[in-house]
């Protein structure tokens, strides 16, 4: 497939609705089947397959359910999510609706990233030229048993809401904070109710996958990583913008597409990713090695590695939520780490028992920001010992 | 839907901080029963429970912190964290309800370092030496750093405090630097008693507890309950220490020291000297208060005696008007005013329902009026030179004296109100080991008080007293041929909110101590006084809805109330930690000092009927009585502090 840096050519040949109607004249479990055969995982980040949240959420009891697309795309280097709502919004609606038939929820609503408020218009009209097409509202499709409708809710800013249960508490007027965790937003979320919460992508994914069928989707990617994916590429390149790959794409062949063969190092994933070194940059882009929501920053030969490490420890400093020990004060410490590293002055020993408090973060930290902020700051000091160490 | 807890209604509380919806087992059958395996010992529990439940029961230890019995679950400190197998990260053991069999781990080399980095982080930005530390060798953070060997500051340690010192507050002295955001205050006041004073602010580092817009405390609708004081793991909020004023007024020869001790702090007092929860020093305290340098020590019981008769003769007044002359602005129920955290609260949430509150003043504010009047008169003692002390089980005490309607003797009525925790420490450092003490009496003239006065401490204590002295007075029946040995049963326990009703079949004279107002009781012949009682704002809340909504609550005529949970031995004065089997304790001594009392009854108190005969003599609630013993409310709003 032939990558683009003005986003997804696959998704801009997808046919109006396809998807929804062929999943109209399935039964539910056929359209969660058809997912699950399909082998999609969520194209935030963490990878789950979409089709065993579904499952869940169906089975789940409830008065009402709702299907929630996280469009709080609050990564930093993530814009993908901004480009297909831009240019695709139908496919994201389309992917919700279908999401709403699986599991049989009747709300819908677009948690859509603050910044990302001059979309709320074009959105606007979008969800009303879908319901003057009685592709949201009463009986959809004719369906007398399928009632459901899209609202869109405006974030506020935090990164930690994109965490889904944040963003369920922030959904519902309340700081946006993780919640304990079980029970899982499938069984109680949104007010109580069975919830599934699924990325922009991923919603846009499965109107394509009911469109043109799972094995369709197959060809793409590798045996573990189906499909294609977007990646929203920025830093130091010659072609910065959004592509599309297929999954298993190794990082030299995507670093030649955009201009970047020259780089010293690649952040994958975002802030809360890992750093790699051009010696790793064989790797390939898929959940099976360095899994990622489509977050590449490119560093160019001439960036301070430890300035890079810097600038995402603020970031998290910034962005925790405060509520948890682990990820409040150790992002802290991680910072004031690596500003001793940057003046000379941390000893190996301190460095060492650095090292043991990232484990914990990883390990004992509520939510998946506290448990994923030390990957950059360690995959920094292992991959760049000599320049983190040479000063 | 939302659940506070099992089995609870919802409330404001966010979710974050709550536990969550989990299918509760039906039954105790085999089905409901899930196999939870813990460092290889195995135990059957019905869904639902936690590991820290699970693990307690086998008797395996797991440290908590923002873990509370009282509160819902936050899962927010991660000291509790364990290893569940087949999960990729350490979980909260506080938080993790089990719905499928477990197996866990309590302290691998995992756990076990991730909780001595959470202990190692909390401790680089918890500002203080601990030797210089109201909560010292009772700090909550201190013996984890204790369980957990910790020798140095890994991560460093503060040099210089981050916050200011709230001391804005009467009641509740918040310092900051000391806060290790386990948010139990913010569960106490926002989901325990539905108040809702604090709330996290801010993120990351930044994160801080704060009132609405960070407004000092003295300036927000905060109740002065004080019941986040009793379970904060830290220093962070205490009450407001005023031991070095009573040691001033006692070193100082010119003044009077007057002690008055209420019955809730006498029976828990003992745990702050190491005895287990449950054993009274009531008469202890008396040679350890002289000892320590109080000219005089009297029992708040009398007063709550005085109390009784005042407010039973309020409540058959505002019957008589109600069902006797019609008056339609008569407002019934009528509400105890006892509790100053729970006037507040009404002042601040319910201020349309002010008329509802008796007029009466607390006991503690009742015995300062007459100490500075009748017993300064009696004594030739210039009440300019009497220092009132009240040993009380509470943090709101220390505003209500400080109201300035409180002076009705012409003076501050109630110099200090000291808390239990207080007294204990006056006590140590006066080098007196409480328990060891020999026992002796109350002074006179207010020496004897009643089994009435006593149950004062307890939920449903005020409820009881009044009604055995009002039902004797109306019917003139011993109220033992009612309820055997005199104890109200229906109003007794730790219920949220309960109701009862007795019936006055037969009516007797009226007794010689009333009738100045009223003639005779046959307006209520047949009647039956509806009653209810609730200890907790949150139930007070609870009541209060029901009586808007017109429900049953509506058709009673007088109700007890009580800001703490448990009544006055659940106070926020109280010796900490405090838990429901601790309270549950307390109050257990509480009633058996009452069984131990010759006179149960206020009105059969003879000190009370000398105060009536020689100094109050229009009687109960007669023109002096309310000069004295009766005051009045402040419509505050959510907008005057």
């Amino acid at each position: 497939m032939k990558s683009s840096h003005e986003g997804s050519v696959t998704f801009k040949s997808a046919e109006a609705d396809f998807g929804l109607t062929s999943a109209l004249g399935k039964s539910r479990s056929d359209i969660i089947a058809e997912i699950s055969k399909s082998n999609l995982k969520g194209r935030g980040g963490a990878g789950f397959p979409t089709a065993v949240k579904w499952n869940l959420a169906a089975a789940a009891k409830g008065e009402r359910k709702y299907v929630v697309c996280n469009a709080d795309e609050g990564e930093p280097g993530t814009f993908k999510d901004k480009v297909i709502l831009a240019d695709c919004a139908d496919l994201v609606f389309e992917g919700m609706t279908i999401a709403a038939r699986a599991i049989g929820a009747s709300h819908g609503i677009l948690y859509l990233r603050g910044e990302y408020a001059y979309l709320r218009r074009s959105l606007e009209d979008v969800l009303a030229r879908r319901r003057d097409r009685k592709l949201l509202g009463k009986a959809i499709g004719g369906k007398g048993d399928f009632d459901f409708d899209i609202e869109i809710v405006m974030g506020s800013g935090a990164y930690v809401c994109g965490e889904e249960t944040a963003l369920i508490e922030s959904l519902e007027g309340n700081r946006g904070e993780p919640r304990n965790r079980p029970p899982f937003p499938v069984d109680t979320g949104y007010m109580g109710y069975p919830t599934v919460v699924n990325n922009v992508e991923t919603l846009a994914w499965v109107a394509m996958i009911m469109g043109k069928g799972a094995d369709w989707f197959k060809k793409t990617g590798t045996e573990k990583s189906a499909g294609s994916k977007l990646f929203s590429v920025s830093g130091d390149c010659e072609r910065p913008g959004v592509y599309e790959f297929p999954l298993g794409v190794s990082i030299a062949e995507l670093l030649k597409e955009v201009g970047a063969e020259d780089a010293k190092a690649v952040q994958v994933g975002g802030a809360s990713g890992v750093c790699l070194p051009a010696s790793q940059f064989g790797r390939k882009l898929a959940y099976e090695d360095v899994a990622t929501g489509g977050s590449i920053i490119v560093f160019g030969p001439n960036r301070d590695i430890l300035e890079v490490a810097a600038n995402f420890l603020e970031f998290f400093v910034e962005e925790s939520c405060g509520q948890c020990t682990p990820c409040r004060i150790g992002n802290y410490k991680l910072l004031e780490t690596v500003d001793m590293l940057r003046k000379g002055c941390c000893s190996m020993n301190y460095l060492k028992e650095i090292r043991g408090l990232c484990e914990s973060m990883q390990l004992a930290s509520k939510c998946g920001l506290g448990q994923s902020s030390p990957n950059a700051f360690l995959s920094i000091i292992d991959n760049f010992k000599d320049e983190v160490m040479g000063r | 839907m939302l659940q506070k807890k099992f089995g609870e209604d919802v409330s404001r509380a966010p979710i974050a901080q709550r536990g969550q919806k989990v299918e509760k087992s039906e039954g105790e059958g085999i089905g409901a029963n899930i196999k939870v395996t813990i460092d290889g010992k195995e135990l059957r529990v019905p869904v639902g429970t936690t590991i820290l439940d699970a693990a307690k029961q086998l008797g395996i230890r797991i440290p908590t912190l923002c873990y509370h019995e009282d509160l819902c679950v936050a899962g927010v400190c991660r000291v509790c964290v364990v290893e569940v197998e087949g999960q990729r990260t350490l979980q909260a053991s506080c938080a993790y309800h089990v719905t499928q069999p477990v197996a866990v781990q309590t302290h691998t080399r995992k756990v076990r370092h991730a909780r001595r980095h959470v202990i190692d982080l909390l401790l680089s930005r918890h500002y203080g030496n601990c030797y210089a530390c109201g909560r010292n060798n009772n700090c909550e953070l201190q013996a984890l750093a204790k369980e957990y060997g910790v020798d140095f500051f890994r991560f460093g340690h503060l040099e210089q405090p981050l916050h200011v010192e709230d001391h804005s507050s009467h009641s509740v002295f918040r310092d900051m630097n000391k806060c290790v955001l386990c948010r139990r205050c913010v569960r106490t006041c926002i989901d325990f008693q539905e108040v809702g004073v604090y709330e996290a602010a801010h993120r990351s580092e930044e994160t801080k507890i704060e009132t609405f817009v960070d407004k000092p405390l003295a300036d927000v609708v905060c109740i002065n309950c004080g019941q986040c004081i009793n379970r904060c793991p830290t220093a962070a909020l205490r009450a407001n220490d005023q031991t070095d004023d009573v040691w001033a007024a006692i070193d100082d020869p010119t003044k009077h020291v007057v002690m008055q001790t209420a019955p809730s702090p006498r029976a828990g007092i003992g745990e702050c000297f190491g005895l287990e929860p449950g054993h009274p020093l009531t008469f202890q305290l008396n040679t350890a208060l002289r000892l320590a340098g109080f000219d005089k020590i009297f029992d708040t019981n009398f007063a709550a005696d005085l109390t009784i008769i005042e407010e039973g003769t309020e409540l058959l007044q505002r019957l008589y008007a109600a069902l006797v002359l019609k008056d339609a602005s008569t407002a019934l129920p009528m509400f105890t005013s006892c509790s100053p955290g729970w006037v507040k609260y009404i002042e601040h949430f319910y201020q349309e329902y002010l008329p509802h509150l008796s007029s009466c003043k607390s006991p503690q504010q009742m015995f300062g009026s007459l100490i500075k009047t009748y017993y300064a008169q009696k004594n030739n003692i210039d009440p300019a030179s009497i220092v009132n002390v009240a040993l009380m089980p509470c943090s709101a005490k220390k505003f209500e004296c400080n109201r300035p309607e409180m002076c009705a003797s012409g003076f501050k009525d109630v110099n200090y109100g000291l808390t239990t925790r207080e007294c204990a420490k006056m006590l140590s450092e006066a080098g007196i080991d409480l328990p060891k003490m020999t026992k002796s009496d109350f002074d006179d003239p207010f020496g004897t008080a009643t089994g009435s006065g006593v149950i004062f401490g307890a939920t449903g204590g005020v409820m009881e007293a009044a009604l055995r002295t009002v039902v004797e007075l109306v019917t003139g029946v011993k109220v033992e041929n009612f309820f055997d040995h005199a104890d109200i049963i229906p109003v007794r326990g730790f219920e949220g909110i309960k109701y009862a009703e007795i019936p006055v079949k037969e009516v007797g004279l009226v007794p010689d101590l009333v009738k100045h107002l009223f003639q005779d009781w046959n307006w209520l012949k047949g009647a039956a006084i509806k009653v209810g009682v609730c200890h907790g704002t949150s139930y007070a809340k609870k009541v209060l809805e029901d009586i808007k909504a017109g429900g049953r609550f509506s058709e009673c005529h007088f109700i007890e109330f009580m800001a703490c949970p448990g009544g006055c031995l659940g106070g926020g004065g109280q010796p900490i930690p405090t838990s429901p089997a601790i309270r549950a304790a307390r109050a257990k001594a509480i009633y058996s000092e009452d069984r131990a009392y010759s006179v149960r009854k206020s009105h059969e108190n003879p000190a009370i009927l000398q105060v009536y005969n020689e100094f109050l003599t229009d009687g109960p609630c007669g023109h002096k009585s309310h000069e004295l013993l009766h005051t009045h409310y402040i419509p505050r709003g959510k907008f005057i502090p």
